[in-house]
This record gives C-alpha cells, sequence and structure tokens, in this order.
C-alpha cells in the first residue's frame, strides 16, 4: 500500500513544482516528475508480488504472471513524454534567446 | 464487409505518409509541398464523404489492426459520430491547405508547416477513428505535440510564451487522461473501448468509475478549454499563424476535447444524471464567460478564440442534455462552428496579409478593398451570431429547443443571451473592421490572392446551406446517424464487438 502512497506523492511533486515554480526550467522537470509518476503508477498497476516475465516454456511451471501489457504501454508512453520534453525545452531556449529569462515572472506580454 | 474495412486505416496511413514525404522532396521546391498538401487533404475529404456512403450499408465497421481480432489487439470503429467527425475535421482541412498555399509564402520554410500540419491532421483523424484506448492516448499526444510546434511556428516573443504556457498545460491534461487510463485498465483488464464499455455494463456503478470520469473531465476538458480549463486557448490560437488558428479553433478542440468526450462519456463509461449535469454546467458556464471576455477584446483573433470557447460551450451545453434533439443540435453546432470559426479566423489572416495589423481599431472600410474577404466574414459573423438562414441559427435554435423541452429553463436563458452578446461583439467586428471610413494608410492595399480567396469561397459556402443538414433525407444518412450513435449509449460496446465473433 505505502508504494501507492510513495507514487502519489510524487506525482503530487511533479504538479506542486509545475504550479509553483517561476523557472521555466524547474517547470519542465516538475512535468517530468509527473510524468514518470504516472508511468510508474501504471507498471505497479500490473505488478504481481513474486511474479515472473508472463514467457512459456516447457520446463517451467507458471504460477504468477506479471501482467506484460502496461510495460509495453509505458515504454511508448515514455517516448511520447521524451517528444514532449525536447519541444519544451527547445521552446524554452528560444525563450531564453528572446527575452534572456528563464522566470515567467518577467514572461507576460500576452494579457487580457 | 472483409476488405471494406480496409478503407478505415487509410484516414490515418495518408496523413502520416505525406507528413513523411514533404521532408524528403520538398525541401528544395515549394510547389512539391503544396501540391503534396492539397493532394492529401483532399483524398482524405474524397475518402470521408464516401464513407458516409459506407455507413448507408455498413452501420459499424471494424477494422483489426495486424489482424488481431478485438477485444485483443487494436480496432478502428466506422460508426456514425466517427464518420461525422471526419467529414468536419478533413472538409476544413483541406479548405485550410489550400488558404496555406499562399498564405504561408511569407514564412521561410514551407515544408514544416506542411510536415507538422498533416502530423497534427494524422493524429486528429485517429483519435476519430480509433476503438482503443491507449491508441487514442498515442493519436492525441501526435496531434497535440504537433500543434506546440505550429503555435510556436513564428518563433516571435508572442509566439513563444503562448507556445510554453499550451504545452505545459496541455501535457498536465494528457497526464490526467493517461492516469484515468490506467485506473480503467486496473479495473477492466482491457484496453478495446468495446469490451471496456461491455465489462463496465456489467460492474454496476462501483466508486473506481466516478474517479476515472473526473479525472477524465479534467483532462479532455483541458483539451476542450470548457471553462474552468480554458486559460492557454486564448493565447494560443491567436498567435499560430491563420491557418493553423483556423485549425486549432476549428477542428483540433473539438476531435481531441469535445469528441473524445462523448466516446467515454456516452459509449464507453455510460452517462448517468450526475455526469450530465456537470457537462451541462460546464457548457453553459464556457458559453456565458467567454462570450463576456469576448466582447471586450480588440486584437480580431483573440476576440475569436474567447468566441471559441463560448461555442464550444453551446455544443457540450447541447450534448449534456442527453435527448436526442439536444445531442443533434450539440453535433450539428459542432460541424457549423468548425466550419465558420475556421472561416472568421481565414477572413483575420487575410487582413493580417493586406493590412499586417490586427488590431480592429486601426482597421476601417476594408470591405471596400477586399470584397471577397468582407462579404465572407460577413457571413461567418452573421452564422455565428445565429442570424437565419445561416447554418448557426439553425444548430442553436434547436439547442435551445431541446433545453427548454428538457425542462431546463435557465439554461435556455443562458444560451439565448450568450448568443445576443456574440451579435453585439461581432457588430462590433465588422463595424470597425469591415464597414465604415477607410484609414488613408490603407487606400493601396489589395484583395488577397486567388486561393485564399477560394477557400474563403468554399467555407462561406458551406456556411448558406449549412442549415440543409437538417432535411430528412439528409439528416437519415448524416446527422441522424451520428446522434444515434451517441444515443445508443453502452450498446456501442455489442453492436462493435457482435460482428467479430
Amino acid at each position: 500500500m505505502i508504494i501507492y502512497l510513495l507514487c502519489l506523492v510524487l506525482f503530487c511533486e511533479g504538479i506542486y513544482c509545475i504550479l509553483r515554480k517561476r523557472n521555466i526550467i524547474k517547470i519542465i522537470i516538475g512535468i517530468i516528475i509527473a510524468e514518470y509518476a504516472v508511468n510508474l503508477f501504471f507498471i505497479l498497476v500490473a505488478y504481481r508480488k513474486g511474479g515472473r516475465a508472463p514467457i512459456f516454456s516447457p520446463d517451467a511451471q507458471i504460477t504468477n504472471m506479471v501482467d506484460a501489457l502496461p510495460q509495453a504501454l509505458v515504454l511508448t508512453s515514455i517516448v511520447i513524454g521524451l517528444a514532449t520534453t525536447a519541444l519544451l525545452i527547445a521552446i524554452a531556449m528560444r525563450i531564453y534567446e528572446k527575452y534572456g529569462t528563464f522566470d515567467i515572472t518577467k514572461i507576460k506580454e500576452l494579457k487580457g | 464487409m472483409k476488405t471494406i474495412s480496409n478503407i478505415i486505416p487509410l484516414f490515418v496511413i495518408i496523413p502520416l505518409a505525406s507528413a513523411f514525404l514533404i521532408p524528403l522532396i520538398g525541401k528544395k521546391k515549394k510547389w512539391i509541398c503544396d501540391l503534396v498538401g492539397a493532394l492529401t487533404t483532399f483524398a482524405l475529404a474524397y475518402l470521408s464523404v464516401y464513407a458516409v456512403h459506407l455507413t448507408r450499408m455498413y452501420p459499424n465497421l471494424v477494422y483489426s489492426v495486424g489482424a488481431w481480432k478485438p477485444p485483443f489487439g487494436i480496432a478502428m470503429v466506422l460508426d456514425g459520430l466517427t464518420v461525422f467527425m471526419l467529414v468536419t475535421v478533413n472538409i476544413v482541412a483541406f479548405t485550410i491547405a489550400l488558404y496555406s498555399i499562399n498564405y504561408m509564402e511569407k514564412f521561410t520554410s514551407k515544408w514544416k508547416f506542411y510536415t507538422l500540419f498533416l502530423l497534427m491532421l494524422g493524429g486528429m483523424n485517429g483519435v476519430i477513428v480509433t476503438g482503443d484506448i491507449f491508441n487514442l492516448f498515442v493519436f492525441l499526444e501526435i496531434a497535440s505535440v504537433a500543434s506546440y510546434a505550429l503555435v510556436a511556428f513564428g518563433t516571435e516573443k508572442h509566439e513563444l510564451e503562448a507556445a510554453f504556457k499550451y504545452a505545459v498545460m496541455s501535457t498536465v491534461g494528457s497526464l490526467f487522461i493517461l492516469l484515468g487510463i490506467v485506473f480503467l485498465y486496473s479495473y477492466t483488464s482491457t484496453l478495446n473501448m468495446a469490451d471496456i464499455a461491455n465489462t463496465l455494463a456489467g460492474a454496476g456503478n462501483p466508486n473506481i468509475v466516478v474517479m476515472i470520469s473526473v479525472l477524465f473531465i479534467m483532462g479532455f476538458g483541458l483539451k476542450a478549454a470548457l471553462v474552468p480549463f480554458h486559460a492557454w486557448l486564448p493565447d494560443a490560437h491567436p498567435s499560430a499563424p491563420a491557418p493553423i488558428s483556423a485549425m486549432l479553433s476549428g477542428v483540433l478542440i473539438k476531435s481531441l476535447g469535445v469528441y473524445a468526450l462523448c466516446r467515454i462519456f456516452y459509449n464507453v463509461i455510460g452517462i448517468n444524471p450526475a455526469l450530465s449535469s456537470i457537462l451541462m454546467f460546464l457548457g453553459a458556464l464556457s458559453m456565458v464567460v467567454g462570450v463576456f471576455l469576448a466582447i471586450g477584446q480588440w486584437d480580431f483573433k483573440r476576440l475569436l478564440a474567447y468566441h471559441s470557447i463560448s461555442q464550444i460551450g453551446y455544443v457540450i451545453l447541447g450534448i449534456g442534455l442527453g435527448t436526442p434533439l439536444g445531442i443533434a443540435g450539440g453535433l450539428l453546432h459542432l460541424l457549423n462552428h468548425s466550419v465558420f470559426k475556421s472561416l472568421l479566423f481565414l477572413n483575420s489572416g487575410a487582413v493580417e496579409y493586406s493590412t499586417g495589423t490586427r488590431d480592429l481599431q486601426k482597421m476601417g472600410g476594408l470591405a471596400s478593398k477586399m470584397p471577397v474577404t468582407g462579404t465572407t466574414s460577413l457571413i461567418a459573423s452573421m452564422s455565428i451570431a445565429g442570424i437565419p438562414p445561416f447554418n448557426g441559427f439553425w444548430s442553436k435554435l434547436i439547442i435551445i429547443v431541446a433545453a427548454v423541452e428538457a425542462g431546463r429553463h435557465g439554461y435556455a436563458f443562458w444560451a439565448v443571451l450568450a448568443s445576443i452578446i456574440t451579435l453585439a461583439s461581432f457588430t462590433k467586428v465588422l463595424k470597425y473592421g469591415f464597414f465604415g471610413t477607410l484609414k488613408k494608410k490603407y487606400e493601396q492595399i489589395k484583395e488577397v490572392p486567388i486561393f485564399m480567396k477560394l477557400s474563403m469561397i468554399i467555407l462561406a459556402a458551406i456556411c448558406l446551406v449549412g442549415g440543409l443538414l437538417l432535411l430528412p433525407e439528409v439528416n437519415e444518412v448524416f446527422l441522424g446517424k451520428a446522434s444515434n450513435a451517441i444515443s445508443e449509449g453502452v450498446n456501442y460496446g455489442i453492436m462493435v464487438l457482435k460482428d467479430i465473433k
């Protein structure tokens, strides 16, 4: 049970980081943390205590298998996260070129 | 049945293949990009109209990706709602591709634009045709990531700021959607939407479904820019180049937000009175708040962006009512809004193309110099304000009548009020922008080039004839099928899976 709670704490930490931090890079790190928390949670959902990989072989009797599907899905989700992060960092670099700062309180030309 | 369903993956394959092709062959010569972009979107528009014809014979077509039978493999489903959305998205995309031929000349790398545009289109079509919930998430992310890049396309100060804000908020929305999918998978042990529907229908109404519903309302509500989650839209949509603003406001928020909400809440989880009233409340709130924020704006595109929030409110209100009439009205308004809002954004792009400004106070009398832009924007403004006989009138009328019929007089009142304020704010646009006296410095401006005119005229023609969709013969094959697909509710699961076994 405690591991699920820790996972929730990690997710909340990411969300807190996105909401409260002023530095663009820290916001991006917050997104990464929250993303990892969700991925970790997906893996935990599929985990069975003492389970093994679901590979059938003639000599081994499989009694307790880990669900393999979420692992494949999380792999996809990690790749998507990589694409998002790369784009965010590219935008952050361009913002630094234009504004000369990473502080979002100084980057607010759009209003109304 | 078997071979005919091979049409379904084409909606995803064609745009993705063209997006891959353009960087290979179109880097040097701009006309190749234009040609590939226009041909691809035309082929998709043609295919989607052909799919309308298909659904008359086969109400539910299912394609199994990689020949893995659902519920184990990924399924792609073509039913009434899917076809309706495909037609909306692809026709608008075709006119926008035509428009971009001239408009995007002033940007340096046209091939990058077309690549991202087609990726976004592929993602949207994927979200619409897929019958697998994780696949939906993947396509949703493809469309979103392409749209972040497109918002930042100009790489000026404002564009970058808006793109960053949009990317951060939208990524958080995606995280909530993914979390919802995780809970759904852990409870039902399947990812196929039809199978989930069947499993949940047999399970009663457990508490975890409430949790999942909340996560999905946050996630998809953020993608659809419903009011508490709308903050990114008025920055992101005006900052993109005009064709992309049209695409984002016209179809992206609908296919990623509204379509996914309808599909999941009506066909997968199953609607209940609590969800229905949440949807109606969010819809009415967006409707009123959006229009009040819009009326004070002087930036043409920002005003239009706020109106998108308001009009999405109408769609959600109509669909949230849950009565067949309300759903039909909501869907018709979805189609109409994607047509006239795209047209208005294209108009704003045409004005910017000729005069270089988006500020309504600096314009004036442009209709005399730009007759096509002036006339089409008049048509679009009257459509969005709900003046008969334009298409916006019919859908708003149906939504209001449905609200009264369902006994929701309060919501009907707010819908009428929002409509009146919409009329007021577009009177302002026309008065300051297109009529009145022509400013001295704009005496030399010219009308926009041919392809921009053509695409605006096509969309204006659709605005004029949009009401004809309600004719009984047309309604039966197109709109009626779509609203039936939603009203069927969780029977969707049985309908989709019955032909498989």
